[in-house]
């Protein structure tokens, strides 16, 4: 149901430029004012909720470890530095593994249950394998758009688009990446779709999205390989954009609106979403500080020093007698009992 | 426990399909066996926790205050503040699924709100409802909900169904750590008066006696001394161990379970034994006779409080720096908050064994040693003089406890000192142990009786991979560094695994440890007899 809503929402942003340029001609307003709001909200919207993110304390220093800690004496025993890291630097290297190779997900296991009973636990990679796929296909992507952006356009955009095609095959040369990111989208979906339990957790909010890049997919790919659309016309748009000359060239494809508008959507979307888990993964305390608590000590801002222990006073006040009474040594002596009396001598 | 499902009935009713109803739809359902008690009136006004009464999770109408709404909102609000964790993970989680079948209590109930996602999921659709535009407009299409007592109580079943174990942390890809959920939702519960017996009556007792059991000061004289007996008729040795004495080099902490209850009293004995063995010059104190913190899982002012009187008592007694027993909870305390909690510790000195001369430059700022890292290095240094052979009537595997993996890294210490002690260990399968170990299903406050259908059921993954090597090796015997564990694996192995008993590391050090001057030994320390003397009995 959840995914039916998801689906029908993003076929009605489909109809909103079909009828807007398409019927009513607005074509300033979906090629210039609609994508500058959104990117204007998308930038805004980001530093928002990572400034958000930042003033919200860290109090504790509470890594999540995920292998043997610092030993007290290096020769003792192996330290797992990337996966229980006691310095900056090795935590550097835990959040590059875990932010470009998605490193805990690569850990990931499928618990079954069969007679015995016996609890079983395979390797379970190909959400590492296919999330990997989507998000590097998904980088190029947008990597390679920077040539609709720039002038002259920069060497190591036209080396991408040089290396997304090396397979040479159609024309014009499909790039790998579209394929790719195909492939990824379809298992995201796909599980989210299939699997029972994954089904049950998912929310439209999980669907939306993955419906509004498969139609930013969809768009892009049907004009460049099949509208074969004027990408000059295009660029003299985004350029314009861009030096904030905003022009609108009249030969320009509907579908162009359609993709245009389907981008403009997902940035909107995209700072008040889980897809802000782009920002979130660096912001992570359990995993982007070392576990180091027992060597550095780590500041609450918060502090309460109103909050504390009871006493030690306050405890021999209540039981001294009792205490007094085995030979346990107090601070304090009873009233009645010469000082010192009942207090044994050092073991 | 008569009608208790014997476990290959309780495995055939675990069935992961979730229901056709949504989450959102789907009632609970509170029966014996799936919650804790709720605290008792007296034990919050002692330590003047809100909204003491009486009452059931059964019952319908709970006594919540008049605006429990708007102080759990208000409650929300300042924890988002005050943690970041809170708040990014309240943003982030992208429901990949990855944590679902992490928890040991999805993988012994199937209920899919034991799916860590769907426990934050609670706690996440409140915060969409009251603190994000899109939660207010589009509500429920947006995963957003109003909070209702429904809803509160789907809190205080599913927060007190979690042990706080952090397995699931390990797989998300964002690191989001269910147990920072669960303290939070716990806090919240705190502040309405809903929390759990198990929990609070040992944190009320800490705070007064200094230990959760609630023993008091001559009373804990008398259990030490009783042991020092029991280790002289076993060794001959008569030991004399300090209380509250001034001017010693250290002092040792353990949690209160150790002096309380078999099998975690034969550790304590094994660390009397260890420290005479050596001639340690330390102390205990009846006033920090609890090295546990009921605090962690019960609310971050509560650690804080009872953690504070580790340092209290090591300045009051002029110690040089602390030794810490084998204790879970405790130890992530230890490590993660106890120097930004009650420190600095400025005024001891880096900790340095007095044996070996070793400099615990790991533990530079907090002062505290883990006995496993102490023995470790004692034996290293072949400062121990051992006879393994005592143990060989044991095949041991050892049960990572949460914390210590999880929140620390203690992993290679423990395994060190018992191949040094024993000559028969051997490893459940890797997916559940080190980082991947499973919890004894009895953490964080859940460790109590009448939960013991969810323990059993949560307790299959660990009761699991002990019967994969109990049948595969023998293993007659499983080895621990937690209290809790000390007190929770033993009706769990019952279950899972008849015919493992429990033990603590430095339990089975002492058997093998011989002491200057002692007699023949002849009986280990649960007065069973040593290989090899069988026959006289």
């Amino acid at each position: 149901m959840n995914a039916l809503y998801s689906l029908v929402f993003v076929l009605t942003l489909v109809l909103i430029p079909l009828v807007g340029v398409g019927a009513a001609d607005l074509k300033t307003i979906f090629g210039v004012c609609i994508p500058s709001t959104a990117i204007i909200v998308f930038v805004a919207g980001f530093v928002y909720k990572i400034i958000k993110w930042s003033r919200s304390a860290v109090p504790f220093r509470i890594p999540t470890t995920g292998g043997q800690q610092r030993p007290y004496d290096p020769t003792m025993f192996k330290q797992n530095k990337w996966d229980n890291p006691s310095t900056g630097p090795q935590t550097v290297i835990r959040m590059l593994l875990e932010v470009l190779a998605f490193r805990s997900l690569f850990r990931n296991t499928k618990a079954s249950l069969h007679e015995g009973p016996v609890v079983a636990y395979a390797s379970a990679k190909w959400l590492w394998l296919f999330a990997l796929l989507f998000h590097y296909s998904f980088f190029i992507i947008v990597a390679r758009h920077l040539r609709l952006f720039m002038e002259p356009i920069p060497g190591f955009v036209n080396a991408l688009d040089f290396v997304d095609g090396i397979l040479q095959i159609g024309a014009p040369v499909v790039y790998q990446s579209d394929a790719i990111i195909i492939l990824g989208l379809g298992y995201l979906l796909g599980r989210r779709l299939w699997d029972a339990r994954i089904r049950y957790i998912s929310l439209v909010n999980d669907y939306f999205p993955l419906f509004l890049i498969i139609g930013i997919v969809l768009s892009g790919v049907y004009m460049r390989y099949f509208a074969k659309v004027d990408v000059m016309a295009i660029k003299e748009l985004t350029m314009g954009l861009v030096t904030f000359h905003p022009h609108v060239p009249a030969n320009i494809d509907i579908t162009f609106f359609i993709h245009l508008f389907l981008v403009s959507v997902l940035l909107l979307y995209f700072p008040f979403s889980k897809l802000m888990h782009l920002g979130g993964v660096f912001l992570s305390p359990t995993r982007n500080l070392p576990n180091d608590t027992r060597m550095n000590r780590h500041i609450n801002p918060w502090n309460d020093p109103k909050v504390h222990a009871r006493p030690y006073a306050d405890y021999e006040d209540e039981f001294r007698e009792k205490m007094v009474n085995v030979g346990i040594p107090v601070d304090k002596p009873l009233p009645s009992a010469p000082a010192g009396a009942e207090a044994p001598e050092k073991a | 426990m008569s009608d208790f499902p014997r476990p290959d009935e309780l495995y055939k009713s675990i069935d992961y399909s979730p229901p056709a109803t949504g989450w959102m739809d789907t009632p609970i359902k509170f029966r014996p066996g799936n919650w804790c008690y709720p605290a008792k009136p007296d034990v919050l006004r002692y330590v003047h926790f809100p909204n003491p009464r009486e009452w059931s999770a059964e019952d319908k109408d709970w006594k919540l205050p008049e605006n429990w709404q708007d102080i759990i909102h208000q409650g929300f609000r300042e924890r988002l503040k005050k943690f970041r964790t809170f708040q990014v993970f309240m943003d982030i989680c992208v429901r990949c699924g990855a944590c679902a079948d992490k928890c040991h209590y999805f993988i012994g109930s199937g209920d899919p709100k034991n799916m860590p996602v769907l426990r934050a999921e609670l706690l996440r659709s409140i915060y969409r409802k009251d603190f994000t535009l899109a939660g207010k407009i589009l509500g429920k299409l947006n995963g957003a909900r109003v909070m209702t007592e429904d809803v509160l109580k789907e809190w205080f079943m599913y927060f007190y169904q979690c042990t706080e174990c952090r397995r699931c942390s390990l797989y998300c890809p964002y690191g989001i750590d269910t147990a920072e959920i669960t303290m939070m939702g716990r806090e919240l519960l705190h502040l309405v008066g809903c929390n759990i017996n198990w929990a609070m009556e040992p944190v009320a007792n800490c705070e007064r006696t200094g230990n959760h059991l609630g023993i008091q000061p001559h009373a804990m004289k008398d259990i030490v001394d009783f042991m020092c007996d029991d280790i002289e008729e076993i060794t001959g040795k008569r030991i004399t161990v300090p209380l509250n004495e001034k001017g010693h080099e250290v002092l040792f902490t353990t949690p209160s379970g150790d002096f309380f209850a078999d099998p975690g009293t034969y550790t304590f004995m094994g660390y009397l034994m260890l420290f005479e063995a050596i001639g340690l010059d330390y102390t205990m104190s009846t006033y920090n006779s609890e090295g546990g913190n009921f605090g962690l899982f019960t609310s971050h002012d509560a650690m804080k409080i009872l953690n504070g009187k580790i340092y209290n008592e090591a300045k009051r007694l002029g110690v040089k720096w602390i030794l810490g027993g084998e204790c879970g909870h405790m130890w992530r305390v230890l490590n993660q908050y106890m120097d930004t909690m009650n420190g600095p510790a400025d005024f001891l000195e880096v900790p340095k064994s007095p044996l070996t001369g070793t400099v615990f430059h790991n533990a530079k700022s907090t002062k505290m040693v883990h006995i496993c890292e102490f023995t470790s290095d004692l034996i290293r240094h072949g400062k121990l003089k051992l006879d393994k052979s005592r143990n060989d009537n044991l095949r041991v595997t050892f049960h990572d406890s949460c914390n210590p993996a999880r929140a620390m890294g203690l992993l290679e210490e423990p395994r060190y000192v018992i191949k040094n002690v024993v000559n028969n260990f051997f490893d459940m399968p890797e997916n559940t142990i080190r980082e991947q170990t499973f919890c004894c299903a009895g953490g964080a406050g859940l460790g109590t009786d009448e939960f013991m259908d969810m323990r059993m059921r949560g307790g299959l993954p660990r009761g699991n991979a002990l019967r994969y090597v109990q049948e595969k090796h023998d293993v007659n015997t499983m080895a621990c560094i937690c209290a809790i564990d000390r007190a929770t694996l033993i009706p769990l192995a019952d279950y899972w695994a008849p015919g493992v008993q429990i033990t603590g590391i430095h339990e089975m050090v002492a058997n093998a440890l011989i002491l200057d001057g002692e007699k023949q030994r002849t009986m280990n320390l649960r007065q069973e007899p040593l290989p090899g003397f069988e026959e006289e009995e």
